[in-house]
Parts: C-alpha cells; sequence; structure tokens
C-alpha cells in the first residue's frame, strides 16, 4: 500500500493539492497551502477547517468526511498486485504528459476497490481475470505470467479482449473483466493529482469572481457573440 | 393539562419546514422546543470544502450508506435507514429518503428553488385533474419574497408563463453561463426551448444586513436584530467545492447555517437532538398536550409538553406520527378524521439522458466549477400545447442540465467509453480520454406527478422500527400522466443532443416504465396530509393547521396537494412561514393553545 491511501490527508494538504492545478505550478505545495488558505479566509472571513471532525461517529454512514480513512482490509497479494500493476500500465502508460498508472497509486486504489466487503464480485472477476492472462501468458509465450511478457506481447493479448462486441464467444468473460478493470485503471488514474493535471482540470480552488468561459473557449465554440448576462 | 407547559411550540424536525417554523416562532417571542431524530451537526465545522475524491474511500463513489458519495453532507441518511426500515406493498416500488442530522436534508439539497406559479395553485381549475390548492399564488408570494430575501437565492425574472417574477431587490445576481450552458442555449433557441438563469439558494454576493432584515420584518425588532447578525456573518460563494457537502462559509442555503443559527440567538430556542418523535398526545377535550419522543441516547421514552404542536418531520415521516397518534378519541390516527392522512404522497418524476458533444471536445483548459450547480435551466415550455390537448400528458417539467468541466473528475470518470472507443487502451485510451474530457452532458428533467389513489403510505401493522415505533408501508403507481411525461423528457433530450451534434450515450426508451425514475428516488416526495377549503376532503387548513386538532400543525411536504415542477424546499419553507405567522397570532390571540 502506498502512503496516499492508507494515510488520508488533512484538508491543508488537499487544499495544497488543488491549488496545484491552477497557475501556480511553480509553488511548492507548503507556499500553495498558505496561498490557497489565505484565499479561503480572505474571501469568507471564516477560518480553515479543523483538521478532523470529533462529532463525527466514524461509522459508514457518518464518517470523519474531514479525515478519511478506508476501514477495511486490503486483500490482494503481492502477486496479484504487480500483475495488476502490469495490466493498469498496459492501460495507462507514461507518456510526456503523465505518468503510468502504477506510478500514481492506481494498484492500490484497485486493490481498495475489490478488497470491499460490497464488492466480492468483483474481486472473483479480478482473480479469474489474471489467471486467465497469467495462464494465456504461458501457453502462448511460454512466460511464468503475465508481467514477464513484453509490452509487445501483452498487447496482443489483450487485443483479443479490449471491446466486447468484437471478442469471440469464448472470451467473452474475460472481455468483461478487462472492462470493468480498464473503469477502475481509469478512476484510480483520473481522479489523482497528476490525472487532474494532464486533463487540465482547475477547478476545486476558491476564487473571488466567476468570469465565466474565456475567450478562446467562446471563439472554439462559436460563441463569440453570445450574451453571457 | 391544568399547569402551563414549559414551551409555547414544539416543531418536530429541522429541516426546512422545521427550521422556519422554529426561526419564526422564537423571533416573535415565543419559547420553543425543536426536536430533530438525528445528531447535532455544524456545517462550519465538518463540512469537506476541498477534500477530493482521491482522498476518499472508493474515490468518493456512492454507496449504500453514502448513496450521493462518501462528501454527500448526508449523516445516517439515505433510502435506507440502519435501524428503521419501512415496507413497500407487493407490486409497489418506492424508495423512502431520510436525513438523521439537524437541518436534516437542507444540508444536502440541490438547492433548486423554483416559485409555484399561479396555474400551480389552482391546477384542477385549469386542467380538471388533481386538487386545487387552498390559496392562490398572490396569498403566498409575499412569503416567496421573504423567503428568497433571507436565504440568498441568485436568479432573474425573466417573465415567463407560470414562471413567477420575485419583487425588485429579492434575487441576487445569477452567475455568469458556463461554455456548455451557452452551447445549449444556441441550440435550444433553435428548437424553441427556453434556457435562462437557475435559480438556486447560492449566494452570489452578500446580503445587505442594513436592508434586508427590515424588508422582511418590519415590526420586529429581535427577528431584524438576529437575521442582520447572521447575514453579517455569511460569505459569498467563492465558486469552488460541490454545494451537496454542505458550505462552510453559509454561502448556501442550508437550516443548520442560515435558520437555527438566529432562531437560537433569540434565546427561545432550545434544540433536543437525537429525540425521535413517536406520537403527539392530546386531552379530553381533543387538544394536542405535547409529544412523546425516544431519547437515542439513552433509549427512553420522554414527554414534552407545549401549546402548540408543529409537526415538520418530512410528509412521510410527519403522516407516520399523526398515524401512529392513536387514543379512543382518534383510533385511526390523529388529524385523521377525512380518512386522508398517508394519502395522496407524490414525487417529482425524474427522466434523463447522458450524452457527449463533440463541439466539447478538446477545449482550452479552464475553470468550470462556478456555484457547482447549474447556472441555467429550460422552465416547462409548452403550457399553450398541453392546453389545447397537444400532448399526451397534462402536466409540465423543467429540465436540469450539467457535465462539461464542472468538479473534480471523480469515481466512474471516462468510464463505459466503448461506444466511443471501440475498446480503446493503452496510448490510445489515454489520448480519448483527454479529448473527450469535459465534453460529457446529462440532461435530466423534473416533472409534475398529479396525486392518485394508488400512492400512498400506511401504518405496517407487522414491523417496528428499533425504537419499537410502528413503521410506515408504501404504495405505489405511476400514471399514465407520469409515463408519458418521462417519454417526451427523453425524447425532448435525444432532439436537444441531435441538435447540439452530439452522440447518445444512454437508451431513449419506449416504455414509460422504463425511462421514469422509481417513487421516491428523486426525493421530492410530498403530500400526506393534504391541505384543503374543506375539513372532509382534507387533513389541513390553508395555513397548515389541522382541522380537527386547531393546536396542530404540519409545515412539511405533507399539505401539498399538487407537486409541481418546481422543487418543493422553496415552497415548503414559505407556505411554512405563513403558517408559522398564523400560528403566531392565534397564539396572541390565545384562540389556540
Amino acid at each position: 500500500m502506498s502512503d496516499n491511501t492508507i494515510t488520508r490527508r488533512g484538508a491543508l494538504k488537499v487544499i495544497a493539492g488543488s491549488a496545484a492545478l491552477g497557475a501556480a505550478a511553480s509553488c511548492t505545495p507548503d507556499e500553495l497551502a498558505r496561498s490557497t488558505e489565505s484565499a479561503h479566509e480572505t474571501l469568507s472571513g471564516f477560518d480553515p477547517l479543523p483538521p478532523a471532525n470529533p462529532r463525527a461517529a466514524g461509522t459508514l454512514t457518518d464518517p470523519d468526511m474531514l479525515a478519511p480513512v478506508v476501514p477495511w482490509e486490503m486483500v490482494l497479494t503481492d502477486e496479484e498486485m504487480r500483475q495488476v500493476a502490469a495490466l493498469a500500465d498496459v492501460i495507462i502508460p507514461a507518456d510526456e504528459r503523465s505518468p503510468a498508472a502504477s506510478a500514481v497509486g492506481v494498484p492500490d486504489y484497485i486493490n481498495e476497490f475489490v478488497s470491499a466487503p460490497a464488492h466480492k464480485e468483483h474481486l472473483t472477476r479480478l482473480r479469474g481475470g489474471l489467471a486467465w492472462l497469467n495462464r494465456t501468458a504461458r501457453e502462448r509465450f511460454g512466460a511464468t505470467d503475465f508481467p514477464a511478457l513484453t509490452t509487445a506481447q501483452q498487447q496482443e493479448i489483450c487485443d483479443e479482449i479490449c471491446f466486447e462486441p468484437d471478442t469471440p464467444d469464448a472470451l467473452k468473460p474475460q472481455a468483461r473483466f478487462f472492462d470493468g478493470f480498464r473503469d477502475w485503471v481509469s478512476t484510480g488514474f483520473w481522479t489523482t493529482q497528476e490525472g487532474m493535471r494532464d486533463l487540465g482540470y482547475m477547478g476545486n480552488v476558491p476564487l473571488p469572481s466567476f468570469d465565466g468561459p474565456p475567450p478562446e473557449v467562446l471563439e472554439q465554440l462559436g460563441l463569440a457573440g453570445e450574451d453571457l448576462g | 393539562m391544568s399547569q402551563t407547559p414549559t414551551y409555547d411550540a414544539i416543531v418536530v424536525g429541522s429541516g426546512a419546514g422545521g427550521g422556519i417554523a422554529a426561526f419564526i416562532l422564537a423571533t416573535s417571542g415565543l419559547r420553543v422546543l425543536m426536536l430533530e431524530a438525528g445528531r447535532d451537526y455544524d456545517p462550519l465545522r465538518e463540512t469537506p470544502m476541498f477534500q477530493l475524491p482521491k482522498d476518499a474511500p472508493l474515490r468518493g463513489a456512492g454507496t449504500p450508506e453514502k448513496p450521493f458519495g462518501f462528501y454527500d453532507a448526508t449523516v445516517d441518511g439515505g433510502w435506507q435507514v440502519p435501524g428503521e426500515p419501512y415496507s413497500v406493498a407487493d407490486g409497489s416500488e418506492f424508495m423512502w429518503w431520510r436525513s438523521r442530522m439537524l437541518g436534516g436534508r437542507t444540508n444536502h439539497w440541490g438547492r433548486i428553488s423554483l416559485r409555484m406559479g399561479e396555474y400551480d395553485f389552482k391546477p384542477r381549475s385549469r386542467d380538471g385533474l388533481g386538487f386545487d390548492w387552498p390559496m392562490s399564488y398572490e396569498d403566498v408570494a409575499p412569503y416567496y419574497d421573504r423567503t428568497e430575501s433571507l436565504i440568498g437565492v441568485y436568479g432573474s425574472n425573466e417573465g415567463l408563463e407560470n414562471t413567477p417574477n420575485s419583487s425588485p431587490g429579492v434575487l441576487q445576481p445569477p452567475p455568469k453561463p458556463r461554455a456548455y450552458e451557452l452551447l445549449t442555449r444556441k441550440a435550444c433557441r433553435r428548437m424553441g426551448i427556453p434556457v435562462v438563469p437557475a435559480h438556486l439558494a447560492i449566494m452570489t454576493q452578500t446580503q445587505d444586513p442594513d436592508r434586508l432584515p427590515g424588508e422582511i420584518f418590519p415590526n420586529n425588532d429581535l427577528a431584524r436584530r438576529v437575521t442582520a447578525d447572521s447575514m453579517r456573518g455569511r460569505a459569498a460563494c467563492y465558486w469552488a467545492t460541490p454545494c451537496g457537502r454542505g458550505c462552510s462559509i453559509r454561502a448556501n442555503f442550508q437550516s443548520t447555517t442560515v435558520l437555527i443559527p438566529p432562531a437560537l440567538a433569540t434565546g427561545n430556542l432550545e434544540v433536543r437532538t437525537g429525540a425521535m418523535v413517536r406520537e403527539v398526545t392530546v386531552d379530553s377535550q381533543g387538544r394536542a398536550t405535547g409529544v412523546h419522543y425516544i431519547d437515542k441516547a439513552t433509549l427512553l421514552d420522554e414527554f414534552a409538553a407545549a401549546r402548540v404542536v408543529v409537526l415538520a418531520a418530512s410528509a412521510c415521516e410527519s403522516a407516520r406520527i399523526l398515524l401512529n397518534s392513536t387514543s379512543n378519541q382518534f383510533p385511526d390516527g390523529l388529524a385523521n378524521s377525512s380518512g386522508l392522512v398517508g394519502k395522496y404522497v407524490m414525487d417529482t418524476v425524474g427522466a434523463g439522458v447522458y450524452s457527449q458533444i463533440p463541439a466539447l471536445q478538446s477545449l482550452p483548459p479552464h475553470n468550470e466549477d462556478g456555484a457547482s450547480a447549474m447556472h441555467m435551466y429550460m422552465p416547462w415550455w409548452l403550457y399553450g400545447e398541453q392546453l389545447r390537448g397537444q400532448l399526451d400528458f397534462p402536466r409540465g417539467y423543467h429540465i436540469e442540465f450539467g457535465g462539461g468541466r464542472r468538479s473534480a473528475p471523480g469515481f466512474g470518470a471516462f468510464s463505459g467509453l466503448e461506444p466511443l472507443t471501440q475498446g480503446s487502451y493503452g496510448q490510445r485510451f489515454k489520448d480519448d480520454c483527454r479529448r473527450y474530457y469535459g465534453s460529457f452532458m446529462g440532461f435530466d428533467g423534473r416533472g409534475e406527478m398529479i396525486p392518485n389513489e394508488d400512492c400512498y403510505c400506511e401504518i405496517d401493522p407487522d414491523n417496528v422500527d428499533r425504537y419499537g415505533i410502528p413503521v410506515l408501508k408504501f404504495h405505489w403507481k405511476w400514471a399514465d400522466h407520469e409515463l408519458n411525461q418521462a417519454l417526451h423528457m427523453q425524447r425532448t433530450f435525444a432532439e436537444i443532443v441531435d441538435e447540439m451534434g452530439g452522440t447518445l450515450l444512454s437508451t431513449v426508451q419506449t416504455d414509460g416504465a422504463r425511462a421514469i425514475s422509481k417513487g421516491g428516488q428523486i426525493i421530492h416526495e410530498v403530500g400526506g396530509a393534504i391541505m384543503g377549503d374543506d375539513r372532509r376532503s382534507s387533513v389541513l387548513n390553508q395555513y397548515c393547521q389541522s382541522w380537527d386538532v386547531p393546536n396542530l400543525f404540519v409545515t412539511d411536504g405533507a399539505p401539498f396537494v399538487s407537486n409541481a415542477d418546481k422543487n418543493p424546499t422553496l415552497s415548503i419553507m414559505a407556505i411554512a412561514w405563513r403558517a408559522s405567522d398564523y400560528i403566531v397570532e392565534q397564539l396572541g390571540q390565545r384562540s389556540i393553545g
């Protein structure tokens, strides 16, 4: 488990992180924390929130939303985590704009997801899917398991199951597994700081005014003459 | 009761209806006890204002325990509450939402604040269906003005049919439209569908503490003072973090930030949380004497006495309390000589589509969070066609729409893209996500349901909750009015998406039962103790006062006799305010209590 999954961060660090998505990308996290905290105070006149909520009962229906924790145990083995990481990186590899899925904690998120008590069927589907990938890696390429393959070999296998409508009937369960896994990777990746920055999400920062779309957006949409009210 | 009760009024519930009642009664100098079934809750210290999905379990996904996601303000609530079951009759589908916290559902609600119009108060007179209200729009209009001025509502006066203007100086300026809202407006303009600023209980500017309290309370020094102090402590929206989490800077309306603090500041209000009311008691003359409640901390039954009892526990919970208040005098439940307690429960009709709009792809990055909720919406626009019988459903709906780059990517981001991506993965998938980011839009209809005989709740004789209180059993059946309306919604949204050059990602149904939401799913349940002109055909009069028990009032959604497409919270507050003024007047004349 990586640090950011087990140890949830307090409000100020979250504020710092979100501010990092804005224009001030050159600031250090501490500087951003101070500037966002100060923006919150300046704009609202309210003190920043405390780091935890003593009123919350800590139950599933009344969790401490200021200091979230995952209340269940993680169940995937180290081997399974290695295989999850390999497949996650086939789905979201590193490129010049952002890191690969495994570099931003996606395997930990998938472990958290399939370990949830309500998600036992997902856990079974994951294990069944990994078993098929490993078996195919051995049968087709003589490799010990899926992570041992080259990227090209991994892609050759994934090509067969990446789109259910084109998948032969015998592989439909694998295609459904792959589809679900891709959704997990997607949530796990794009919700991270790196993922949001890659997408250009610039919100979650206090602003003195909301000015509507900038001119270049209106221009691209052919809305340059629209009344903004 | 021979001795004077400790309290002038007991208010059961602390949400929209209870909050207003407690605020008006306490600022009028009455001694008020508020009983709330849930725990104490303080948005100023508990709201997760900037927490991101990545810091929450399951990236903030909705779960049975937190249906609207981890950070949703709701505490100990949802469509299932542990230890507080309800039954649903065979063949019915109904979901009953509760929030067990101070402020109730006003903490997480959508803040959409639309006035009912003149047609909405007299629907039967217009099309022969349902019931007319015992009062008119003109009777309630001053209370809409006061409510909007007090809570802070942004919007504009467009002068559209059955979509009332507010009085000058009442509404706050609407926020500027987002890119996808402008694009939608342009397409809808060609289709004759109005897209205008939405009305939401979110402050785009601070309130004027020197002007507004005097306008709201011209003859009440105490109310003016505590209201001015409260307004000074509220900030304007700073355009970040979703309102459904609540608001620690008090920029949006919650009973817990706007009503309860100034009511407490009068010194006339006592709030008791963890108090689950089960029964209203009456004396030999049939007058309410107080309520029994279970103290959740001790699980002991307690009693509180007052001159007046105001139920505002939410429409169905108030009906439940009345039905459980049986005695030799009232064997069928209190205030139920009409037999209508629990009857004519309504929800809002919901149906929607999800779509992808290519024009919104690959836009230059910009911050589109805004007020987190809608800046624009479409009010119902086919009143004429409906009146001429050109549609196969009699009542209207409004359209809520969202998408774009609003709020941080969360659980489910870029899920279900196969129809667009042909199953891409790897670098191609990464590029697909970047390209499609901000180009998804959802359209949701929120339509009027007409009350019918098949939608009601009653006491389930076989089951009690963990406090030993008999539970409700729900019966539900949509009529063709609603089913046809839901189909019209989806067809219309598909046309809008088409006009925008987009692709539908959800199915447009041809069977209304597959298009429509479940009863209770939109969480606008009203009715169950309807008001009227006649004690034989209604439970309450136009002041929310029981015909049978003159010192018993119901000020939540239960008195509603229709459920216009106007999201009930604002109307609950306006009508509760009107009823509260009446209570003050009647207590002053000693004609009740």
